[in-house]
Parts: C-alpha cells; sequence; structure tokens
C-alpha cells in the first residue's frame, strides 16, 4: 500500500474545503448548540438557503453576485425567524423536529421538478461563480513541499480560511461579552435568566439568526468551490456530520468545531483511502466489502464515534466538562 | 391514560405515512413491466391499442385493454419508455383522451403504472406529444412519476390514481392505509418518549431492522409470510437488547436528555449506513406479494393484500390500547409515563416496563417496516423518510400521547395522500412537514396534548 500518497491526500484534507464548510456549518451550531442550547437540527437547511441564494439570483436571474450574497444571508435570516417564531418558546426537541423537518423541505422543494424552472431540479443549478474566481488573484499554483494547490482551490481556501476566522473571532469576542454571558446562562437555566428580567425569546432568536447566517456562508464557500448547487448534498446527515464534528472538537470552545472539521476530514479520506487500498490489494476479501461499501464505512463510523463520545467524552477534545449543558428542560 | 393514549396516537401516525406510499394497483409477477387500468367514466374501456416504444424509438410491444379495462407490456428492462395511446381505436363514446403520449420511467423490478385520462384532449383536440414534460394536471404529474434520481426518489412507488371520479375516493383509501401503518410505526416511539422522554432519532432505523431482516430471509429462500412472523420477532429481540444493552446503562450512568437524543443519531447513523453496507443503495423487493391485481369494494379498489395489512393494522392498535387499559403492565406503562418517581415509589418496576415498551415498540416498529417493504420497497432511507413523518404525526397528535399520536397518524396519513390531488406527489412530503410547522404556531401542544407539557 502506498502510505505516502494516502497520508499526502489525507493531510491535504486537513486544511481543504470540506473542513472549512463543516467549519463553517459547526462554528454555527456552536452558537446555537453549544452556547445557547438550541437543538438546530437543520443547519443544511441554511446552508442550501446560501447556496441557492447565490445560484438562483446570478443563474436563474441573472442579477449581481453581490446580489446573490445578500440575499443569500437574508434567505437565511428569514428562515431563522420562520423556524423559531414558532418554536423557540417550547420545550427544546420540537426546535429539533422542526427543523429537521424545515431541512427536509427545503431539499425537497429544491429537487422538485415543480420547481425546476428556479432551482434547477435535483440537477441543481451551476454557472454561478465565474464573478467569484474573476477575483482571484493567485495566478499561479502553490507548492509547498509534496503539495501543491491549484491556482481555483488556493482563491476558495484563502477566502474560505478567511470566514473561518473571522467567525471564530467574532465568536471568541462575542462570548466574553455581556450578550454572551446571556447566552450561556439561558443555557444553564433559563428561567434564571428570565427573572433578571431579560427578553430570552428575544436572545434565542438572536442566536438562531447568527449561527444560521454562518450556516449559510457554509452552503455558500460551497457551492462556490463546486461551482454548481446541488440540493441532495444538503441532507440531514449534512447538519448530522456538523453536530459530530462540533461534539468531537468540543462544543461551547472557539476552536472546537474548527479543530473537529480537521480532523473529521483527514479521518475520513484517510479511513476511505486506507480502505481503498486495502481492497486493491486483496487484505480485504471481495465477499466482505468492495470500493463502493467505503462510504457507508465512513458514516457507520461517524455513528460510533458520536455515541462513543458523548458516553464517553461529551466535552469533546477542548471542551470543559462542566460547560456542556446536555439536559433537556 | 391520557399520556399513553398519546403514545398510541403516534404510533398510528407512523402506520398511516408508510401506508399512503402503497400501491392499490398492480398484477403478480416479476420483470419489469408497464402497466395500467383504461377507464371513462367509471366503466373500463375495452380494445384500445397502447404501444411502448424505448427511447431511441424501437417499438417494445403492443397490448389492447381487456374487458376490465387492464393492459400490460412487458419492457426488456429498466429505462425511458414512451407509451402512446391509439386515439383511433377508443370507442366512439368516449371524446378521446387528454394526452395520447406519455413518457415514462421504468426503474429496476418496477411495475410500471401508466394511465391515460380519457376526455377532451389538450389543445383543442389536437394531441401535443411534445409537452409531456409539463403536465396541465395532477394526475398527469403523478402518471409520469417523480423525478428519477438516486435511492431518495419515491420512484419505486406505485401509482394509486384512477380515472375518473373516484380518484378522491382512491386517495383516502391509500390515505386510510398508510395512515394506519404510520400508527403501528409510531406507537414504540411514542410510547418510549413517554416513559423514558427520549426522542429517539433512531426510530426510523428499527422501522428498517424488520424489512432488512424480512428481506434477507426472504433471499435466504423463505417465504415472505414465515420471514414476516420471525423478522417480527427478530425486531421484538432487537428492542429488548437495545433497551438491555445499551440504553438502559445510559440512562443509569445518567445521561442527559439531550444527550440522549444525539446518541440515537449515532445510532440512527450507525445502523442506516449499516444497512447500505448490507442490501446496498438500491431499493429491493420481496418476491411475494408486491403486486396484486385490486379487487373493487364498492366504488374503491383494494388490493387484498392491502385489505390484510390494514385489518392486522387495526387489530393490533385496537390491542395495545386495551393493553394500556385493561392489563397490569398497560396501566404499570401509563403509570410511568406520567411520573416514573412516582411510579416506582408507589412498586412498579419501571425498568421493567420500559423494557416492555421498547420490545413492543420495536416489534411492531419492524411490523410496520415488513408492511411498508411489500408497498413500496426497502432500501436504507426509507427509514429517515418514515420518521419525520412519524414525528409530524405525534406533534399533529401531541407530543406524547398516545390516542392523539393514533389521530395524528391518520391525519398525516390521509392527509399526504389526498394532497397528491393538487400538489405534486414529489413535494407531498413537504406539504405535511409545512403543515407540521404551521400547527406548531397555532396549537404547539397538538389536537389531544395538554399545553402544560410543552413549555
Amino acid at each position: 500500500m502506498d502510505w505516502g500518497s494516502i497520508f499526502e491526500l489525507s493531510i491535504r484534507e486537513l486544511i481543504g474545503v470540506q473542513a472549512i464548510v463543516f467549519a463553517l456549518a459547526a462554528i454555527g451550531i456552536n452558537i446555537q448548540f453549544g452556547y445557547t442550547g438550541l437543538l438546530n437540527f437543520g443547519q443544511a437547511a441554511f446552508a442550501a438557503v446560501g447556496g441557492y441564494g447565490v445560484a438562483v439570483i446570478v443563474t436563474t436571474y441573472e442579477m449581481s453576485f453581490w446580489l446573490g450574497i445578500v440575499v443569500a444571508i437574508g434567505a437565511a435570516v428569514v428562515l431563522a425567524l420562520l423556524l423559531g417564531v414558532p418554536t423557540l418558546r417550547l420545550r427544546a426537541d420540537y426546535l429539533a423536529i422542526v427543523t429537521i423537518a424545515a431541512s427536509e423541505i427545503v431539499r425537497l422543494v429544491g429537487r422538485s421538478a415543480w420547481g425546476r424552472d428556479v432551482f434547477g431540479g435535483s440537477d441543481g443549478i451551476t454557472g454561478f461563480s465565474d464573478t467569484f474566481y474573476d477575483l482571484n488573484p493567485f495566478t499561479e499554483p502553490l507548492e509547498f513541499g509534496p503539495f501543491e494547490f491549484r491556482e481555483r482551490i488556493l482563491w476558495v481556501m484563502a477566502v474560505g480560511w478567511g470566514l473561518v476566522a473571522l467567525c471564530t473571532l467574532m465568536v471568541w469576542l462575542l462570548m466574553r461579552s455581556p450578550w454572551g454571558r446571556v447566552l450561556k446562562a439561558i443555557r444553564e437555566d433559563e428561567d434564571a435568566v428570565r427573572s433578571l428580567g431579560k427578553n430570552v425569546y428575544g436572545y434565542k432568536m438572536q442566536s438562531l439568526v447568527m449561527g444560521g447566517v454562518i450556516g449559510a456562508l457554509a452552503g455558500i464557500v460551497y457551492s462556490l468551490f463546486q461551482g454548481a448547487m446541488q440540493p441532495d448534498v444538503y441532507a440531514t446527515n449534512f447538519t448530522f456530520f456538523a453536530y459530530a464534528i462540533l461534539i468531537l472538537g468540543g462544543a461551547a470552545t472557539v476552536f472546537g468545531p474548527v479543530l473537529g472539521a480537521a480532523i473529521v476530514w483527514f479521518a475520513f479520506q484517510f479511513i476511505d483511502l486506507t480502505l481503498r487500498a486495502a481492497i486493491t490489494n486483496e487484505y480485504i476479501p471481495d465477499w466482505l466489502m468492495n470500493q463502493n461499501d467505503t462510504g457507508a464505512v465512513r458514516f457507520m463510523l461517524t455513528g460510533v464515534v458520536l455515541v462513543l463520545l458523548l458516553v464517553f467524552r461529551p466535552q469533546g477534545i477542548l471542551g470543559d466538562r462542566r460547560e456542556i449543558a446536555l439536559d433537556a428542560r | 391514560m391520557q399520556k399513553l393514549a398519546r403514545y398510541l396516537g403516534a404510533l398510528l401516525a407512523v402506520l398511516a405515512t408508510v401506508l399512503l406510499v402503497a400501491p392499490v394497483a398492480g398484477a403478480q409477477g416479476t420483470g419489469e413491466t408497464i402497466h395500467g387500468t383504461l377507464e371513462f367514466q367509471d366503466a373500463p374501456v375495452q380494445g384500445v391499442t397502447i404501444t411502448v416504444t424505448s427511447a431511441d424509438g424501437e417499438e417494445i410491444g403492443t397490448a389492447q385493454t381487456a374487458a376490465d379495462g387492464t393492459w400490460e407490456v412487458p419492457v426488456p428492462g429498466p429505462g425511458d419508455y414512451t407509451v402512446v395511446l391509439d386515439a383511433a381505436t377508443l370507442p366512439s363514446t368516449a371524446p378521446g383522451v387528454v394526452r395520447d403520449t406519455i413518457e415514462t420511467t421504468v426503474n429496476p423490478q418496477q411495475r410500471k403504472v401508466v394511465l391515460f385520462r380519457v376526455g377532451t384532449p389538450e389543445g383543442d383536440g389536437e394531441p401535443s406529444p411534445g409537452e409531456t414534460s409539463t403536465p396541465t394536471d395532477d394526475e398527469d404529474e403523478s402518471v409520469t412519476g417523480t423525478e428519477s434520481g438516486g435511492a431518495e426518489s419515491e420512484a419505486g412507488e406505485d401509482v394509486t390514481v384512477t380515472s375518473g371520479n373516484n380518484q378522491l375516493l382512491q386517495l383516502f383509501v391509500s390515505g386510510l392505509r398508510f395512515g394506519l401503518i404510520l400508527g403501528l410505526a409510531g406507537l414504540g416511539l411514542s410510547l418510549v418518549f413517554g416513559t423514558t422522554g427520549l426522542t429517539n432519532f433512531a426510530h426510523g432505523e428499527l422501522i428498517v431492522f424488520g424489512a432488512v431482516a424480512a428481506l434477507l430471509l426472504n433471499q435466504a429462500g423463505m417465504p415472505v409470510l414465515v420471514a414476516a412472523l420471525l423478522a417480527t420477532v427478530l425486531s421484538a429481540v432487537f428492542g429488548w437488547g437495545q433497551d438491555r444493552g445499551f440504553w438502559r446503562p445510559l440512562r443509569k450512568k445518567p445521561t442527559g436528555l439531550i444527550a440522549l437524543m444525539i446518541i440515537s443519531i449515532g445510532v440512527s447513523l450507525f445502523l442506516r449506513y449499516l444497512t447500505q453496507f448490507i442490501i446496498g443503495g438500491g431499493r429491493e423487493t420481496y418476491d411475494e406479494y408486491t403486486f396484486q391485481s385490486p379487487i373493487s369494494i364498492g366504488p374503491a379498489s383494494i388490493t387484498v393484500r392491502d385489505l390484510v395489512i390494514m385489518g392486522i393494522c387495526v387489530a393490533l392498535l385496537a390491542a395495545v390500547a386495551l393493553a394500556l387499559t385493561r392489563t397490569r403492565i398497560g396501566k404499570a406503562t401509563r403509570a410511568v409515563a406520567d411520573n416514573p418517581a412516582l411510579a416506582a415509589a408507589s412498586g412498579i418496576n419501571v425498568d421493567r416496563v420500559i423494557t416492555v415498551v421498547w420490545t413492543v415498540g420495536t416489534g411492531l416498529a419492524g411490523l410496520s417496516g415488513i408492511f411498508f417493504g411489500m408497498i413500496q420497497g426497502v432500501d436504507y432511507l426509507m427509514g429517515m423518510r418514515i420518521l419525520l413523518l412519524v414525528f409530524a404525526a405525534t406533534i399533529l397528535g401531541g407530543l406524547g400521547t398516545a390516542w392523539g399520536a393514533m389521530v395524528g397518524a391518520l391525519v398525516v396519513g390521509i392527509f399526504i395522500e389526498m394532497s397528491a390531488y393538487v400538489v405534486p406527489s414529489e413535494l407531498k412530503t413537504a406539504g405535511v412537514l409545512v403543515v407540521l410547522i404551521l400547527i406548531l404556531l397555532v396549537r404547539p401542544q397538538g389536537i389531544l396534548g395538554r399545553r402544560e407539557r410543552i413549555g
């Protein structure tokens, strides 16, 4: 087996676009779940409206790319309000069920033949990323040891990691502000916060909106990288991955989502390539698994790791056990 | 008592969803075919020529509608086909056919239903074969099927539409069937939620477990009925083992409810992709009872299989309801659901009650999965699809109430099928979920829920 190339390709994923996208999605969930205790199981919907916002405005309606960005973020805000108004006053699991339902609604409408004229059906939308790549300042590939990054991916990574850094900085600043302390207090004891005269509902809504907008950024980055907006990328697994990443890195920590995303995508790629190599070299017999099964193994492992983490180390790698409130009210 | 009823209701809801998707029309057999029934004003139309050509223009076969209006053309394999009705062969009483050309996609092992509507042709009597991609009414939409796509599209589902006036009634019957199976599927979710507070996101995979166990036994050579019975028992054992070996230790640890919810997501991911690992990404079917010719009961037509399924569902739901109200363990279950600490203090063995709930709930969920599998085929993503409908039914009826959940299941089942009359069939699930969100705005406790349970 060619361990050199396996490690090389896996380490690329450590800082790759997938890691960026899921770091952003997990940062959003961190604000909602980690700090405020809101169970948003519909982060995929926020990412999808982000991607659709840009794609629909630019390709379907042939308007400006920048307007598309504004619409994408605006759509995420509207979605958060729509989901938050009926559920934020209710028990935690209501928000969970409604958000997961919303993410399926967005996906089903997006891939329907009924909305094909606007959303492109299950094939999705292409041809909206030209403005973005026209801005690319990189003119030649970057070589770094054994790694080589082409201009296009360099530009996506620069913008993506810039966004991750910005969002991380924002979370760090916000969570040490009085506003952030209220959020954490809501997570610990909602009634106590209410008795201090704070508008709990309002704070929860702000948290939901902010996390959703960061989720929309994840969708924008991913669809720009792919050059296509495909609805089936944003199935419920997208959200569950982001949760696994957040909990692995450490919920309610500033760097947890970023660390988790890097580790998870490194591990995915590494496991995938190792299994494929083992199958090719017939270390794993054909009756047990073939190349097509490696994807399923990756998801099975995600499930197992999620269970083990919550049972044995719910605070993840960076977290503080006392700080994570995993109790429903 | 009320709580128990709520739980039961949730189960019903799940059952209903499953049934909804089931086909009514069909004929026994294997291999891909395109078939349908031609009717005009509720009477079959005989002797009309229907021709099927493949995507590259080759003629596959021709059929004439029989005395009961049915016709069938076997096709060589999955792919895109064009079905053309020769309007010249229609009897003189019929004004024509709404669209004489329908393009359709046949999936592996599918017996695709294609229905022509007798009526005034589109465009003032001029057939417009080129416009088939823009159906002008919902029947045509469902006739040409949902968009082909990944394993997630419901392309394997059969179409229940019949031409003429009784389409709504037919949809109602499918809705009832779907609602009943949904109720069966949801009972376990609702009862487990009531007794332990766990919102089990892995419940969909418990439904799939039964379907897959029956499928594997069936593929190993067992007749479907034996396999189904054995798979139901296996599901119950699976539920028992899951509680004793996994959830009970977690409860003792103790683990918070939100942590348990996320753990259930991990379990669901693991089981779902284990299923994919075992049966692959495609849609599988049992080798019997997949398709049957419908019989007519009054104005509605239904297959014997569906009648039996609905009968079993009603009987089981009634049995659970009786058990909850009349037996010691049933009363103990309601007591635990109401207040676990008080139940324990009054001498009820709470752990035993929870184990019974897991065993029975998973067994019923597994059985509902087999029913769903008979109706729409088995694929590894069916659990997630059904789970969301179960949630919708449970919340609609009132989270944590058994009777409410049964009511919710029937409402969701009937609503989802009947909505196919006005919305494209591929969007009917989305429609139910939108209604779910709207209901939370108006009446968050659901139809039968109590207000204080939700705050």
